[in-house]
């Protein structure tokens, strides 16, 4: 029978599982813990926090996709925008030919689109043994309905035991509709990503709670297993020319194609910096900043840095910047390289956008900011001095 | 119009500390908050409806408390609430939560619109929305940033990605799935909690809205958590403080090796 049970021998009392329970559905009645199963969500965390002792334990019976052994081999979703395969999708490729290394089976990588068959070789370069390329005008767009119904057809048909997606707005929305057609499990933004050999189960590690804490994430009862992978944390897969694979061309019934939304325009936003997701280098202003026309000083700095300009939500709502550069919780989060962080104090709804960027650096007129908490390095000074004057060592130096 | 708001309790994520010696999340005095998403896709469907008539139902899943943030979006325009609330939901995993909404919309039936916020602050996965829009195979547009027009049956939406944004148009009935950008959220207005206070909050359990059993809580959800850690706390960095051409030349002179 599913569902959470209290070992009161094991129980000693000691409240972690209280503390540990975000709904409050814990108390202790005599030492013992209780669980008020009205609020209890399973979520598992009294689990976790009971976990030196061993007393609480969640039991789940569900069901298993049938012939389960017979799902060989990773996929990955080589995503294509205007028919250029993004960089991240190199990165899944990566990470599935490592995995696939250890479990002894096969890469495929899946590429839908128009006129994008000559980028098939790029993937068996970059690691892929198959490429399943689907390729019709219909396809142009990343359509959510067509995409989905192809990608879910494919695996029915040749049954991959990890599919992995970018998660990008696109492969988000795509592959969450697979999900549900197939009945399977999907974890969303890994940063990282095992596979335990011994049962074949994908291990999916990601952050949760803005950040705060890592979960890892199994699905070892169902087929395929299906995971989003963050951007820019993977390594690319290396190019090797010489690799062989096979290409198949698969065509579909027009029905496949068919899509309720018809994208009517598709605007490139062009702005003097570059898209913050894909960013190696952000540089980010603050409320401090005072005016949009302060950001200009940002601009020089990312443009000596090669780095696009990135905001704080107070800069947004002033209106110095476009939402499409906020960084934080109700923006995007991001984890390029390396992060400077210019007048912006450090609030934990900016910290959980940026901080798992490799290195970041600070600069702040209060040398009590929380910012300097997470900087690798820092300057204490005021940003309308120091800007201008990084801006220019920098450019000596590089 | 008849739009449906989809929305969540969360733990308001900023408070959520990590107790040092423990290592384990504190949560006490941590609110229960509507998911700041949510808020956005509420004064969506209250605008939407001040624009063309019709009405707006809040739905959330989740515990019995969860009910506050229904009456809280009674307070802000809504007109009904429904909370999908039964001790066979919990453990739901994205799959069995969007298989259980959609159980609940089914029920609700009259409907032309789904507006859910783009993803939840405590899972941040972006998932439940499509899935969704998948169970009831209606079409979805995500991230919308603003509705451009609603007319015979037909929407445009501008769909923010991540190079600028897309204009995309599709039939109703479908769902949104709605970023920051597209509206201010009203605060509650006096009259709006005065209703709220006296609002009769329907809830549906498992068997009111017909779910399958093997499909909703723990049951119905493939993926689970195996463990739970705190990242590694980031090294205490190095912070120059002085005359600024001195502490640019060290700040350079540490840092110009990670650039190449």
């Amino acid at each position: 029978m599913s569902g959470i049970t209290v070992y009161k021998d094991k129980c000693v009392g000691c409240s972690l599982c209280v503390k540990g329970c975000p709904f409050t559905a814990i108390t202790l009645v005599d030492k013992k813990a209780v669980i008020d199963l009205d609020k209890c969500t399973l979520c598992g965390s009294c689990v976790e926090a009971c976990r030196k002792f061993g007393a609480i334990e969640i039991v789940r019976e569900t069901t298993k996709t049938p012939d389960i052994e017979k799902y060989k081999g990773i996929w990955i979703f080589a995503e294509q925008r205007k028919g250029v395969v993004q960089s991240v999708a190199y990165e899944l490729l990566g990470k599935a030919r490592e995995m696939a290394d250890k479990l002894n089976t096969e890469v495929a990588a899946v590429l839908l689109g128009h006129n994008v068959q000559d980028k098939a070789q790029d993937l068996i370069h970059r690691g892929a043994d198959k490429v399943y390329v689907v390729d019709n005008p219909k396809l142009e767009h990343l359509l959510d309905e067509p995409y989905a119904r192809i990608v879910s057809n494919l695996i029915r048909k040749h049954r991959p035991e990890i599919m992995l997606c970018p998660a990008t707005s696109a492969g988000r929305s795509v592959i969450s509709r697979v999900a549900v057609q197939l009945r399977v499990g999907l974890t969303a933004d890994c940063t990282e990503l095992d596979v335990d050999i011994t049962d074949r189960s994908l291990l999916q590690t990601r952050p949760a709670f803005g950040g705060n804490i890592m979960a890892t994430i199994l699905s070892k009862n169902h087929r395929p297993q299906l995971a989003t992978v963050r951007h820019k944390v993977m390594k690319e897969a290396t190019i090797d020319p010489s690799r062989k694979g096979t290409v198949e061309v698969v065509t579909f019934d027009p029905s496949f194609f068919l899509s309720r939304t018809k994208v009517l325009k598709v605007v490139d936003e062009v702005t003097a910096t570059v898209n913050i997701t894909e960013a190696d280098v952000i540089v980010s202003g603050g409320r401090a900043m005072g005016g949009a026309e302060n950001f200009k000083m940002l601009e020089d700095l990312a443009k000596v840095l090669n780095g696009s300009v990135g905001a704080s939500r107070a800069a947004i709502d002033e209106g110095w910047m476009p939402y499409s550069q906020q960084v934080g919780q109700t923006g995007k989060t991001v984890c390029p390289k390396i992060y400077i962080a210019c007048g912006i104090s450090g609030q934990i709804q900016h910290l959980v956008g940026m901080q798992s960027s490799d290195i970041i650096i600070a600069i702040n007129r209060d040398p009590s900011a929380p910012i300097f908490n997470v900087a690798n390095y820092g300057i204490v000074g005021d940003v309308f001095q120091i800007v201008p004057l990084l801006t220019k060592r920098f450019k000596e130096v590089l | 119009m008849n739009i449906i708001v989809c929305i969540k309790q969360v733990p308001d994520t900023t408070e959520v500390r990590i107790d040092l010696v423990t290592k384990n999340l504190v949560r006490e005095g941590v609110q229960a908050i509507t998911n700041p998403f949510d808020t956005y896709a509420i004064e969506e469907g209250v605008r939407l409806k001040e624009k063309f008539g019709g009405k707006v139902i809040a739905v959330t899943m989740g515990p019995p408390q969860a009910e506050a943030i229904l009456r809280e979006a009674i307070s802000l325009g809504c007109d009904e609430a429904i909370l999908v609330s039964d001790r066979a939901f919990a453990g739901a995993d994205t799959l069995a939560t969007g298989y259980a909404l959609s159980k609940a919309i089914e029920k609700i039936k009259d409907y032309d619109l789904i507006i859910c916020g783009k993803q939840a602050i405590d899972g941040d996965t972006a998932q439940v929305g499509p899935g969704i829009a998948a169970t009831l195979d209606i079409p979805q547009i995500t991230y919308v940033r603003k509705i451009e027009d609603i007319k015979d049956g037909t929407i445009v939406a501008e769909r923010m990605t991540e190079d600028g944004y897309e204009v995309i148009e599709t039939k109703l009935p479908c769902l949104l799935t709605v970023v920051k950008e597209i509206n201010t959220p009203r605060l509650p207005s006096l009259k709006g909690k005065i209703k709220a206070k006296s609002a009769v909050i329907t809830s549906w359990k498992a068997v009111d809205i017909g779910a399958e059993e093997s499909r909703i809580g723990l049951k119905g959800s493939p993926t689970w958590v195996l463990n739970i850690y705190t990242p590694p706390p980031r090294p205490k960095g190095q912070i120059f403080e002085g005359e600024a051409q001195v502490t640019v030349n060290q700040l350079v002179e540490a840092a110009k090796g990670l650039f190449h």
